[in-house]
Formats: structure tokens, C-alpha cells, sequence
């Protein structure tokens, strides 16, 4: 299927993905600033939550880099 | 020089630009990821490191004066935990007897009792806390002073734990 795909093709799936991992990335640093101020705080009951959505962010971008790797130039 | 004839450097050394774009962002998006994974191990370190001071055992308890030496209306300063750790133990009323944490929840100054306004007192940057329960009342704090739990045995006042964020 990829040999297929033309370059501009290839391209546009590149940019789709980047936009994706930019976003899950954007999403863990607004995690990690929220769980340190609850934690700093003193609230702990959203430390365990939060890390599992991040472990969950970091599996979507590796598996959209899987994706990614999947694309031959 | 124009568009129909190319540089002779061009030629000899063409270089594809979309090409480079593809391969530049690729490498950009695979750092992305490779940034990604150290997010989330921080964030199972910032819970593993909670659960292992939640474990590491119960707050020391220290005498802090007997209870017929602390009149109403006065603080008397101490220290809990640790020597380093500066608190305030007020005594409201008869039956009331309050401990703080010393140290202000915005940058660490020692706040003190401000005697007119009836709270604590921050002068670093002007905050103030309620005497009776530690929340912020105004100024930059947004979270209460550590509130000393304290037991009275035997007639001497004793500190037995710190509650971080009183409710």
C-alpha cells in the first residue's frame, strides 16, 4: 500500500501525524503542570489518574510513530 | 540568471526540497515521541514518590509546653517535625488551641499573628491567613498554612501530625 502513495500523499500523513503527537505532547505537559500544582498543594488523589493518562498519551504516540514508520519514502 | 536555466552549482548538487521537508519533519515528530515517554515516567515518579513518603511512617510526636503555661490570646512559636520547621501555636480561647506551619504556602516567609485584623500575616508579600482554620485570606497564597494536629495529655499540649492541606 505504500508504494502507492505519492510523495505529496506521504506528506500530508506526515504533517497529520505531527499534528497529532504535537497535540498529545501539549496535553502531557498541561498534565504534568496540573498534577505537580495539586501535588504541591497536597492533593494526591489525582497523581495515580494523571499517570496512567500520560502512560496512555505516550502508547497513542508510539503508536502513531508505528504509523509513521510504516511510511516509505 | 533565471528560472529556466539553473545555477551550475544546481546542478551539480541538486538538492530535492521536498524530500528534505519530509525527512525533517519526520525526525521532528520521532523527537516528539522520544519526549513524550519521559512525560509519563515522570508522572509515575511523581506517584511513586507520594506513595513512598505516604509509607515511610507516622509523624513524630513532641511536646510542645504544658497547657497552664500558654494564657489565652498568646503564641507561643515551636518547631514540628523536624528542628527546622518553624510553627505557631495559638491559643484562641479557653478550649481552643490552633498550630501552624510557620512557613507561607507562597514563597516561604514566616508568617506572624497579626493581632488587629485577627490572623496571620505574611509581610514578604502581604498575605494573610485566618487564625482559626490557616486558609488564605487575601494577598498571593493560594493554599492554607499546614495545620498542627494537637493533643492535650496529662495537662502538656503534644503536636501528633501535620495535615498539608487542612479542609
Amino acid at each position: 500500500m505504500n508504494h502507492s502513495l505519492t510523495r505529496e500523499q506521504m506528506t500530508t500523513i506526515l504533517q497529520g501525524i505531527l499534528c497529532l503527537v504535537l497535540f498529545v505532547v501539549l496535553l502531557q505537559v498541561w498534565l504534568l503542570t496540573a498534577t505537580t500544582n495539586a501535588w504541591l498543594g497536597g492533593d494526591d488523589s489525582v497523581l495515580w489518574p494523571a499517570a496512567a493518562a500520560s502512560a496512555a498519551c505516550a502508547l497513542v504516540n508510539c503508536a502513531l510513530l508505528r504509523c509513521l514508520n510504516r511510511l516509505t519514502v | 540568471m533565471n528560472d529556466t536555466h539553473p545555477p551550475a552549482w544546481r546542478q551539480d548538487f541538486p538538492i530535492d526540497w521536498p524530500q528534505d521537508h519530509y525527512v525533517a519533519r519526520r525526525d521532528f515528530t520521532k523527537f516528539l515521541v522520544l519526549t513524550s515517554l519521559p512525560f509519563a515516567l515522570v508522572q509515575l515518579g511523581i506517584g511513586l514518590v507520594n506513595w513512598f513518603r505516604r509509607d515511610r511512617g507516622r509523624w513524630p510526636v513532641r511536646a510542645i509546653a504544658p497547657l497552664a503555661d500558654i494564657p489565652v490570646g498568646s503564641v507561643l512559636s515551636f518547631a514540628y517535625p523536624d528542628d527546622n520547621d518553624p510553627c505557631l501555636l495559638l491559643r484562641l480561647d479557653d478550649k481552643t488551641l490552633q498550630a501552624f506551619s510557620q512557613k507561607c504556602t507562597h514563597l516561604g516567609c514566616a508568617v506572624t499573628p497579626n493581632e488587629d485584623k485577627k490572623c496571620l500575616y505574611c509581610p514578604c508579600h502581604k498575605g494573610f491567613f485566618a487564625l482559626d482554620s490557616g486558609r488564605p485570606l487575601a494577598g498571593p497564597p493560594r493554599r492554607p498554612l499546614p495545620r498542627i494536629r494537637l493533643e492535650n495529655r496529662d495537662g502538656i499540649v503534644y503536636a501528633v501530625a501535620m495535615e498539608v492541606n487542612p479542609s
